[in-house]
């Protein structure tokens, strides 16, 4: 079985996450790491795998190329090979370029089971998934927290406004998984060690169907309206008091 | 003048409240503005939406579009867009509107901006964003503009009228209706509604297993107030599902709200930032939570809470 897993690199989060005021995108020089939310979708892909034997897992990503070193915690943990599409013409890509990348990617190796995660770190709309499966022209079912996988078909729980569906679908079918479906496994050392040497390949745009345009712009940005006096402490063994004192002086005790 | 289309979801008898909320602002914006409703047996809830600004109201009815999946649905919009020449699609967030939104975007090539808090006349809307530490001014550059806005950010305001409601019938795509709903289990409550609570000491995946959660238990009881907790831990089967806060859980606003081993995803967030005091103990200092809490604690929960409720305890005697 082929299970393909989109996974993002992101700015690391104790790096602190900014956008260029310049260029108004995200800040991407620095250190980037995989989007956290999608270590428990590679992991999926991993259960998969073992439950049914063999197979092999794909991680696709679109972004610039240096988030093949974060792609390499993916292969870490598991998967086979990776593939990135990178492009200048696909720098500031919105849910439309994006999609349309991953899905040309994704079309090159017609995975069975494409994964995701439930959302991006730095930002996104939960919702690149359905914009992939559209498309592909293939089911999708999202912010699933329990997958089974039986003979060719698919069944995920998900929590919804009003309680939890249960969808099925047919294979091939486009599934993102939320961060409660597991516990996603650390590399082993070994892991570590054997991922350099797995299959990396890079993309263009013109191996994915070209680059679409993009639909959004940004025209500003500003800062949010102050909050009053929020205050910040680092517990030196004293928080508790301090938390009491707090509370006393907003009389909530 | 601008043709607005309001994606109008629905739960058993009514239309979710958070549409209505766009519609009402969609209204106030000004233009030709409709409304769309789509499942089967849904005509009587058309009626409703004209109180709430809509001219118009299509109703697609078919029992294909009974179960609430999104793909059947973009089908619908597309043609309405398309046949009646609508420039503006507008989705109140949730875990629907965000599949249909993002595969109508492609099906019409239509730029689709998302978490909105505001849109204005102009055609600029506002996305807080990076844990709402910086606000963007966001446009569209496509001739159909999509947006989704937060849960929450509109009141659903009553202004009088009626809508004309007009019937489509579709033509669904093959692929669209692959997926299939098996079953939809509808939440019941247990234990005491957290929505009256005037406190709330809320849990998440920080506790580290689901035993912990007594520690917020017990706090809560010293507090006088009521436990709640995080997707993460009621997906994972910690606590149950009546006591989650965020967009797919209640929407609280008490008088303090302590949030333990939360990290503050903006889903959580829009359940519980109308408290009045927020406390959070986290023992990541980068953790979003810290953006948004009147007093942040970095330190680790589980030296921190025991202390905490003997503290309160001893001090309410
Ligand atoms: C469509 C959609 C709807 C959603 N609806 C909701 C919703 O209604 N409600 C909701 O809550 N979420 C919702 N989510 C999920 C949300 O995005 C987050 O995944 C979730 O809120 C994370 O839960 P958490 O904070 O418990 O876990 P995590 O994000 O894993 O955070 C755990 C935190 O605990 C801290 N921690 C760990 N150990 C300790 C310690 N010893 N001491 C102190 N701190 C510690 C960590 O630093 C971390 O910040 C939704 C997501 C989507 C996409
Ligand atoms: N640039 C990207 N490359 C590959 N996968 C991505 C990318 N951006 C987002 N994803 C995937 O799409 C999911 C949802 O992202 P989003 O809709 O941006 O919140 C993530 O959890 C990832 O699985």
């Amino acid at each position: 079985m082929k299970i393909a897993v989109c996974v993002k690199a992101v700015p690391d989060a104790a790096g602190g996450r900014r956008i260029d005021p310049a260029t108004m995108r995200l800040e991407r020089s620095g250190e980037l790491t995989i989007s956290e939310f999608d270590t428990y979708a590679v992991e999926e892909g991993l259960r998969l795998k073992e439950a049914a034997g063999d197979g092999e897992i794909i991680v696709v990503s679109m972004g610039p190329e240096r988030a093949l070193d974060a792609l390499r915690k993916a292969l870490a943990m598991g998967a086979d090979r990776a593939v990135l599409v990178t492009d200048e013409a696909l720098a500031g890509s919105d849910l439309l370029g994006t999609s349309k990348a991953l899905a040309g990617a994704l079309e090159r190796e017609g995975a069975e089971v494409v994964l995701f995660g439930q959302q991006s770190a730095d930002g996104g709309g939960a919702c690149l998934w359905s914009a992939v499966a559209e498309h592909l022209r293939l089911p999708v079912i999202s912010q699933v927290s329990e997958l089974e996988l039986v003979g060719s078909v698919v069944t995920g729980k998900r929590q919804t406004e009003f309680g939890y569906d249960t969808i099925r679908a047919p294979l091939p079918a486009v599934i993102a998984v939320s961060d409660a479906i597991n516990t996603p496994r650390y590399p082993s050392l070994k892991g570590i060690m054997g991922a350099k040497k797995k299959p990396q390949v890079s993309l263009g745009a013109g191996d994915v169907g070209g680059a679409a345009g993009t639909g959004t712009t940004v025209e500003g940005l500003s800062a949010p309206p102050p909050r009053g006096d929020a205050r910040k402490i680092d517990d030196d063994g004293r928080a508790a008091e301090q938390i009491v004192d707090y509370l006393v002086e907003k009389r909530l005790i | 003048m601008s043709k607005t289309l309001v994606f109008l979801e629905h739960h058993e008898d009514a239309i979710q409240k958070s549409s209505l909320g766009v519609l009402t602002r969609a209204a106030q914006l000004g233009g030709d503005v409709a409304g769309i409703l789509i499942g089967s047996g849904v005509s009587e809830l058309g009626a409703s939406a004209g109180e709430y600004g809509a001219a118009t109201v299509w109703i697609a009815n078919d029992e294909r579009l009974a179960p609430p999946l999104p793909q059947p649905r973009v089908d619908v919009l597309a043609q309405v867009v398309r046949d009646e020449g609508y420039d503006t699609v507008l989705f109140a967030q949730s875990v629907l509107t965000a599949d249909v939104a993002a595969a109508l975007a492609v099906r019409l090539e239509a730029g689709l901006n998302w978490d909105l808090t505001d849109l204005t006349a102009e055609g600029i809307g506002t996305r807080p964003a990076l844990a709402d530490s910086v606000y963007v001014d966001v446009g569209w550059s496509t001739a159909v503009r999509l947006a989704i806005f937060r849960s929450g950010t509109f009141d659903a305001t009553p202004v009088g009228g009626s809508a004309e409601l007009k019937e489509v019938t579709v033509d669904l795509e093959d692929f669209s209706t692959l997926a299939e709903m098996v079953e939809q289990a509808h939440a019941v409550q247990q234990g005491p509604s957290i929505e009256d609570a005037d406190v709330i000491v809320a849990g998440g995946r920080g506790l580290g297993e689901p035993e912990k959660f007594v520690l917020a238990e017990e706090l809560a009881q010293a507090l006088g107030g009521a436990v709640a907790a995080t997707r993460a831990v009621v997906d994972a089967g910690w606590y149950p599902y009546s006591a989650q806060v965020g967009q797919t859980g209640k929407s609280v606003a008490p008088k303090l709200y302590v949030a333990l081993g939360i990290s503050g995803a903006i889903q959580h967030k829009v359940g519980m930032q109308g408290s009045t005091v927020i406390v959070a103990i986290n023992k990541d200092p980068n953790a979003p939570i810290f953006e948004f809490s009147d007093l942040g604690v970095v330190g680790d929960l589980h030296a921190i809470v025991p202390r905490l409720t003997e503290l309160v305890r001893a001090r309410r005697g």
